[in-house]
């Protein structure tokens, strides 16, 4: 059944089903309805969870540490500042094999203070070892979040998992919602079994330090337990697809590909927007189609390089930059393009949350088909004089 | 005895310390006190690092270490889990004084006033002794680290020690105490009424650094002894903000305590420097006025 829902009340509730055992979090905007909504749940004993108001974000995700190698399930979120302050434990939760799940309410980072959308702030912690899923619309926030905990606590990959949806633009929107019973998580959740955990009956140390004669291969494991969830993350995908009939399938989305010419690439709440003008690019007989990206973390190279074999220009949408470079999804695309010939041109968009319409994204395949790219799009002349 | 056997079974020998390391004495003592049914939480530091070298560790009770700063946030969420799960485990959070006092004291700030029943114990070796003898804010008075080395127009450490149990037990810790390392059977004491209290119990433990301060290995007990007969290290309780007990002393001189040490030699070498002992000795005496430490001899 649809519920219209804001995008935060939606993730908190669909959290709240997951059934997390502890949840620390810190308030952040845009993230605060989140831990509102879960801590009213909490008050309320609809969820039963152990709710420790922290005192900081680094705190935040170093107790979800704690309370993960202990054996529970856990939960947090943040956004911007507060994810760059956990970036010491985000580094830590990937090596100590722990399974958390964060939900990451995209926001810019400063300076200058910004509290609007981007993607700076989780790409960012590209390298951290964490998943990295990115919904396009409320369905898909909510909805990620069951696959996120089914993959990253699957004992081939344990992993802790972003579950990255676009701040004001999904969180603070109102959608129509499927949201499923309790019943239906728990038949598409088993509860957490911890692979190894803190137990004074079977005593074990996590953290210990490394010569160099170990830690190269325990970052190896990491990289392997990505590699896993190339297959783990698909296989959740398809399970939810054959319980509740929405398609995760895939760690990338085609739209009007097949026969496209152009294929644009983004990731997040722009794909919705480029769907809409890739329709009337379509209806004024322009081939155009676009690559969804689901997955960042670990990157579908494959499923790129299949998706984008016919094209004959690619256009990548990054709401990021790794300064003195490019964008990371273009850099990206690059790599798995590398040695096809296919142009990757990469836009730079919608930083700090500037508005992005149909008619920013046509222009973007203009300027692609006329080899004119990778800039900054938008950019307002008259406030850099 | 047996319980001195116990001990080696729950902290293990075999770890990397060097010989007369007070916070290896520490570590045996606490779980010794503590028992097995304890999870440790530590901070990076000197313990973690000479204790847990992959793929070996000294520790024979569930043991985690995540960063320097974090081992109170970390053992928040343990205990959380432990409480959701039904588990009766005890919780011990340890870390050296940096951890503590300084790069850890927004996370120990924070679990203390949440009021989580864990106990943090701090190995108080006033120095980051495993970087390499850097001051930290539990430093004393005019002791030369290598970031506050004595020099031509320096004493050593500027900064008096900061009173970090009183810190925690203005945050309504229900048992607040200090120990030393040269009194174990206290030591034991005080961890065990620690981690039988509800709530978040704090104890800090002297603990001689023969690397960092400057004597010989088998001098550590007798260094931490002159600490407490000093007056410049006072072992006390306090319970529920009010202190309870006070390790008395006839009180010896300062300088007893500062020839021992090589932290302190700027102190009498290439002269005696009566203007800074002085000081020192003023601030042994505050501290036995303030807790009432002195024993009165009959004349």
């Amino acid at each position: 059944m649809l519920e219209i829902m804001e995008g935060s009340h939606a993730v908190a509730q669909s959290v709240g089903l997951c059934r997390p055992e502890v949840i620390a979090a810190y308030p952040i905007t845009p993230q605060t309805h989140i831990v509102e909504a879960l801590a009213e749940m909490v008050a309320d004993c609809t969820i039963d969870a152990e709710y420790i108001t922290v005192e900081s974000e680094f705190s935040a995700l170093s107790a979800c540490l704690g309370a993960s190698a202990a054996g529970s399930r856990v939960y947090s979120a943040t956004t911007s500042q507060g994810l760059a302050l956990m970036f010491e434990v985000c580094f830590n939760c990937a090596g100590m094999r722990l399974p958390v799940v964060m939900s990451i309410v995209n926001r810019a980072l400063g300076a200058p203070l910004s509290i609007w959308n981007d993607h700076q702030d989780s790409i960012s912690l590209r390298d951290s070892g964490w998943m990295q899923l990115y919904a396009e619309d409320n369905q898909e926030a909510i909805d990620l979040h069951y696959i996120a905990y089914r993959a990253a606590e699957d004992h081939r990959v344990l992993l802790p998992s972003f579950v990255c949806f676009d701040g004001f633009i999904l969180s603070h929107t109102y959608e129509p919602v499927d949201m499923l019973s309790q019943e239906q998580v728990d038949s598409y959740l088993p509860p957490f079994k911890p692979y190894h955990r803190l137990d004074a009956a079977d005593p074990i140390s996590f953290g210990l330090f490394a010569s160099p004669d170990y830690y190269m291969e325990f970052r190896y494991a990491i990289d392997q337990a990505m590699n896993q969830a190339r297959n783990v993350l698909p296989e959740a995908g398809r399970v939810f697809s054959e319980m509740f009939g929405r398609d995760y399938s895939g760690m990338v989305e085609e739209y009007r590909l097949d026969d496209a010419d152009c294929a644009i690439v983004a990731m997040g709440s722009i794909c919705g927007t480029a769907k809409d003008a890739i329709d009337e690019m379509r209806d004024a007989g322009k081939k155009v189609g676009l690559l969804k990206i689901r997955a960042f973390r670990p990157f579908p190279v494959k499923e790129v390089q299949k998706a984008l074999a016919g094209v004959s220009t690619v256009a990548v949408l990054d709401k990021n930059i790794s300064l003195g470079s490019k964008g990371a999804v273009a850099l990206e695309i690059r790599d798995a393009l590398y040695g096809s010939q296919i142009p990757v041109l990469d836009y730079i968009i919608a930083l700090g949350g500037r508005d992005v319409r149909k008619k920013d994204i046509a222009a973007v395949v203009d300027g692609a088909e006329a080899g004119k790219g990778d800039i900054y799009y938008g950019l307002r002349e008259e406030v850099l004089k | 005895m047996k319980e001195d056997e116990a001990a080696c079974v729950l902290f293990d020998a075999g770890h990397r310390a060097c010989g007369g390391c007070a916070a290896a004495m520490a570590a045996r003592l606490i779980l010794d006190a503590a028992g097995k049914d304890t999870i440790v939480v530590s901070s990076t530091g000197c313990m973690e690092v000479f204790s847990t070298p992959y793929p070996e560790t000294a520790w024979n009770v569930p043991w985690i270490h995540s960063l320097f700063e974090n081992n109170s946030a970390v053992a928040s969420g343990v205990v959380e889990s432990l409480k959701k799960q039904g588990r009766k485990e005890k919780v011990i959070a340890i870390g050296g004084d940096g951890a503590t006092f300084d790069i850890g004291v927004l996370c120990l700030s924070g679990a203390f006033e949440r009021g989580h029943d864990f106990t943090y114990i701090c190995y108080d070796n006033e120095a980051y002794m495993n970087t390499g003898i850097q001051r930290s804010g539990a430093t004393p008075y005019d002791a030369s680290t290598t970031t506050s080395p004595a020099g031509k127009c320096s004493f050593g450490n500027s900064r008096p020690k900061k009173d970090l149990p009183a810190i925690l037990a203005a945050h309504g810790a229900p048992y607040v105490a200090t120990a030393s390392i040269a009194y174990p059977p206290d030591l034991k004491k005080k961890v065990e009424k620690a981690v039988s209290t509800p709530g978040p119990c704090y104890i800090q433990i002297h603990a001689p650094c023969c690397t960092g301060w400057g004597f010989e290995g088998e001098k550590t007990i007798a260094i931490g002894k002159l600490a407490i007969e000093t007056g410049l290290f006072v072992s006390y309780e306090m319970e529920e903000g009010k202190i309870t007990k006070v390790k008395k002393v006839v009180r010896k001189p300062v300088e007893e305590y500062l020839k021992e040490q090589k932290r302190f030699r700027h102190l009498f070498k290439p002269k005696r420097n009566d203007a800074e002992i002085a000081k020192i000795q003023a601030i042994a005496d505050r501290n036995a006025e303030k807790f009432g430490i002195d024993i009165k001899l009959k004349k």
